[in-house]
């Protein structure tokens, strides 16, 4: 049951990045163009609701790749829609999908502050 | 010369692509770190007392700390290189853009150097995402609003 757990989430990651790739290599796509289809895509899934049985199945495998980020912040702003109307599409944004985007921010700070750039991208 | 034979030249010495080798590795690569990123909600459900609905917060902050401490060592890179999209997809690849920005920015100082250089290549994923999240919730809220469909 737990190797099925696993399973899921090494193949529902692995199909998600495989659409990217081949984004990126049949469609021509740069990574930024690649990653924002993705992240919009999250986000379409997520309002039509097939999102979540995603995750139910995969777990990680559903919430690691960018798609969720499109998914998290679509489910932060319906869930304060409903129950603030419109203005909850503003607030609820951000709500649910913090983590990703605080820890990436605090990290980011703290590597600048401890590695010394080395002239190209790292 | 002209364009035509110019594309002509260009397409004779650009290898071809290798799609299968490409989609197997982004599958691979990636699976495996969706799957370590996985173990992570296990051990953040046993001890910590996270439920399968909140456990995708912690699990991604420790994707990203994983991966900002790889892109400081130089180690992403190079697994990004072969890797393709199964390093770029995950939450992984959005942390190496921010935090090679941001060590990058060091040589134009913290304040108009790391911190306005930060996004320079996350930012598209940030804007889409949240444009793309307001209008699907302003659209469900038109909908449900006008009894089409329900919460």
């Amino acid at each position: 049951m737990i190797f099925l757990d696993f399973f899921f989430a090494f193949l529902i990651g692995g199909i998600i990045c495989v659409i990217g790739q081949l984004l990126m290599d049949v469609g021509k796509f740069t990574p930024g163009h690649t990653l924002s289809i993705l992240v919009v895509s999250g986000s379409i899934i997520s309002g039509l609701g097939w999102y979540q049985p995603l995750i139910d199945l995969a777990g990680a495998g559903a919430t690691i790749p960018i798609t969720s980020f499109g998914n998290a912040l679509t489910q932060g702003a319906i869930a304060e829609a409903e129950k603030h109307g419109w203005v909850g599409v503003l607030t609820g944004m951000f709500e649910v999908t913090s983590s990703g985007i605080s820890a990436a921010i605090v990290f980011g700070f703290l590597a600048a502050l401890i590695f010394k750039p080395k002239g190209k991208a790292n | 010369m002209d364009q035509q034979q110019y594309q002509q030249i260009e397409d004779q010495i650009t290898p071809p692509t290798p799609y299968v080798k490409n989609v197997l590795k982004a599958f691979l690569i990636g699976g495996l770190v969706c799957t370590i990123g996985h173990a992570f909600t296990y051990f953040y459900i046993i001890f910590f007392n996270f439920t399968e609905t909140t456990v995708g917060n912690p699990t991604a902050a420790t994707m990203v700390f994983i991966a900002a401490l790889l892109t400081g060592l130089g180690i992403y890179r190079k697994i990004a290189q072969v890797a393709g999209a199964g390093t770029a997809v995950p939450v992984t690849g959005f942390s190496n853009a921010v935090v090679s920005a941001a060590i990058e920015g060091k040589t134009e100082g913290f304040v108009l150097g790391v911190g306005s250089n930060m996004f320079k290549m996350a930012g598209s994923v940030i804007l889409f995402g949240v444009a793309s999240a307001f209008f699907v919730a302003l659209i469900k809220l038109i909908l449900v609003t006008m009894g089409v469909v329900e919460w």
